[in-house]
């Protein structure tokens, strides 16, 4: 499934917040189809990349260019295009707490498109059943349900309006190890399934070796390295053969897997 | 059956371009043309989405019914498997998991008002025992003075005392203003004016000042503690203090209620003075009744006991704003709204109760002949 077409693209990024220089002429590609994970020690910047390629944040300099289109130039009607093609869930789900977990699906289906009501509560049941929730939790609201449900939701949410790109903040963190690997066997369905361009932020050595196609590294306000699970391994950085050979690494590599 | 659809083809339904949810309209139509047993023919499509997978998975599992061999073809190995994850997901969809609503009849509408009788007279009790909860924490507190939280309680004077002052005495100043404009008016026709001042100084001293300085803290205050404690409750920051062993009444309450106990008194006799001020001006320049005067006047015609009754409605009103600032932000439940109607509710309430007792309090006063 993966290509060699760069979707989203990122030059030479720089954020700061104050004083304070998270990315410093940061570049990183994302291909078509592929699964790619963002790791890094905490304070690297994994998420404010992650919300910065999204819009939340604006950088001091540099270009994001995503399907396409040169996101932090473009006029509104373009950037909401771009929108549409993309889907992100936030690290507990960031559901509307008002709403219940069928119309939070809506959501977006009613601001961004004009389809009648009974399609898009039946679509909207489709997709809380793809995600794996069952029927009854449509009409639960969010503080009703556990965090694996939250997160299942908020996949769904970030999946109502068949994305291209999907935006994961995290997505394992918080869930018991049954729970996260389930995670990570659905996200690899609908990835196959959609045909989706994943962006994963995570610290979750198992769903690296489960999900990824290919692997960044950031450190220092840059990308240390990026390849697949197997060339990682290969990297002499200290931190990343101490982050892919510690004691986690060793219990989380598959039995007969990159060595 | 079966052998019949053997020996005639089925017919097939080609569908062409993107069948995506922009042309679910038209998808939708050419779907429905066919006879149920119809095959869709999927080799032109150009491009596949959820939504149109779910229609022509939804209509395969429609004619599934008569035969299995009806269904799709020439779709690619990418839209097959997408097919497949809808058809699997549709089948878990409940065939009627949209909530039905019926109709209300009038037993409905009479548990419903049982239930808010039931309710109001519940969240009394609640409140009541709130109170309770409070005053046996502040006598605690008074045995033990060590454990009062002092910066606590000046921080939250800072805030809704010191920091209230411009308000109320605009407001005390203003007041007087008015008073003083509205009651020459009337008394011009008697040639009464003189007496504007005991008009001025009785109304503001023993009703108004204190009044107004109550429903403008309920607004400031209440609805401040409303919201700090119900996002404290939202952030299980009020769980951790229990898991420590720390009471949340005495860290969070105590130190509010005490401020406005020891400030709102404070405020109204503020308030008092700036509506005597303003109420002086405005006698001075319209009806030209000279600070002298006005000063003479008061003196001789209002006791001092005005001033005293209006002031010891003040601790009262005080108890009340902190006490349901207090309640309700500890009732805020997990979610963002009822974070937002606990602190309307809040300051609703506060104001409500404020103008309730002070009716209460002119009865009391007005039986015992004060």
């Amino acid at each position: 499934m993966m290509t060699d077409l760069p979707v989203l693209s990122v030059r030479n990024l720089t954020t700061r917040f104050g004083a304070v220089v998270v990315h410093d002429g940061l570049n990183l590609d994302v291909m078509r189809g592929e699964v790619l994970g963002v790791v890094g020690g905490s304070g690297t910047g994994k998420s404010v990349l992650l919300r910065t390629i999204v819009g939340l944040k604006r950088p001091v300099a540099g270009q994001i260019t995503a399907l396409g289109t040169d996101v932090l130039n473009a006029d509104p009607a373009s950037l909401q295009a771009v929108q549409n093609r993309w889907g992100v869930m936030f690290q507990d789900g960031a559901l509307f707490s008002s709403l219940s977990v069928r119309e939070n699906v809506e959501a977006p289906m009613r601001e961004r498109l004009g389809i009648d009501a009974p399609t898009r509560t039946a679509l909207a049941d489709l997709r809380i059943a793809m995600v794996g929730l069952p029927p009854a939790a449509g009409a639960l609201f969010p503080a009703e349900l556990s965090g694996g449900m939250r997160k299942r939701a908020g996949l769904a949410r970030a999946l109502a309006l068949d994305p291209e790109i999907l935006f994961l903040d995290e997505p394992t963190a918080g869930l018991d190890p049954i729970g996260a690997s389930e995670f990570d066997t659905l996200l690899v369905a609908l990835q196959e399934a959609l045909g989706l361009t994943v962006f994963l932020v995570t610290h979750d050595l198992d769903t690296l070796h489960a999900t990824c196609d290919r692997i960044a590294v950031l450190a220092a306000g840059k990308v240390l390295a990026v390849g697949t699970m197997a060339e990682m391994m290969r990297v002499d950085d200290p931190w990343v053969h101490a982050y892919f050979h510690g004691p986690r690494a060793h219990a989380a590599q598959p039995a007969g897997g990159a060595a | 059956m079966a052998a019949e659809a053997a020996d005639d083809p089925p017919e097939t339904i080609p569908l062409t371009g993107p069948v995506t949810l922009a042309s679910m309209a038209e998808t939708r139509k050419r779907l429905g043309e066919g006879p149920d047993s119809a095959v869709i023919d999927l080799s032109g499509v150009t491009a596949l989405d959820t939504a149109g997978a779910w229609l022509v998975a939804r209509r395969q599992r429609a004619s599934a019914g008569t035969d299995q061999s009806t269904g799709y073809t020439g779709a690619s190995p990418a839209q097959t498997l997408l097919l497949q994850t809808v058809g699997a997901a549709i089948s878990r969809v409940q065939p009627d998991a949209a909530p039905h609503r019926p109709r209300k009849s009038a037993v409905d509408l009479l548990v419903m008002l049982g239930k808010a009788v039931s309710g109001i007279a519940g969240g009394l009790c609640n409140a009541l025992g709130f109170l309770g909860l409070v005053v046996a924490r502040l006598a605690r507190t008074a045995a033990h003075p060590s454990r009062l939280r002092v910066t606590a309680l000046v921080h939250h004077m800072h805030q809704a005392g010191l920091n209230a002052v411009p308000i109320v005495a605009l407001m005390g100043f203003l007041i007087g203003i008015v008073l003083a404009f509205q009651g020459a008016a009337q008394l011009r026709q008697f040639g009464a004016e003189v007496f504007v001042v005991d008009l001025i100084a009785i109304s503001i001293l023993r009703e108004l000042g204190i009044l107004l300085t109550a429903i403008i803290v309920a607004g400031r205050s209440a609805s401040a503690f409303t919201a700090s404690i119900g996002a404290m409750k939202m952030r299980e920051e009020i769980d951790a203090m229990r898991v420590l062993g720390l009471d949340p009444i005495e860290l969070l309450v105590l130190p509010r209620v005490l401020a406005l106990l020891i400030l709102l008194p404070v405020l109204g006799f503020i308030a008092n003075m700036a509506g005597l001020l303003g109420g002086g001006l405005m006698a001075w320049t319209q009806l030209g009744i000279s600070p002298g005067m006005f000063r003479t006047q008061l003196l001789a015609n209002t006791d001092v006991s005005h001033l005293l009754i209006g002031l010891s409605k003040a601790p009262v009103f005080a108890l009340i704003i902190g006490l349901v600032g207090c309640h309700q932000g500890l009732q805020v439940a997990g979610n963002s709204e009822s974070l937002g109607s606990r602190t309307s509710r809040s300051v609703v309430m506060a104001i409500f109760l404020v103008i309730v007792v002070d009716a209460l309090f002119s009865v009391f006063f007005s039986v015992w002949g004060i």
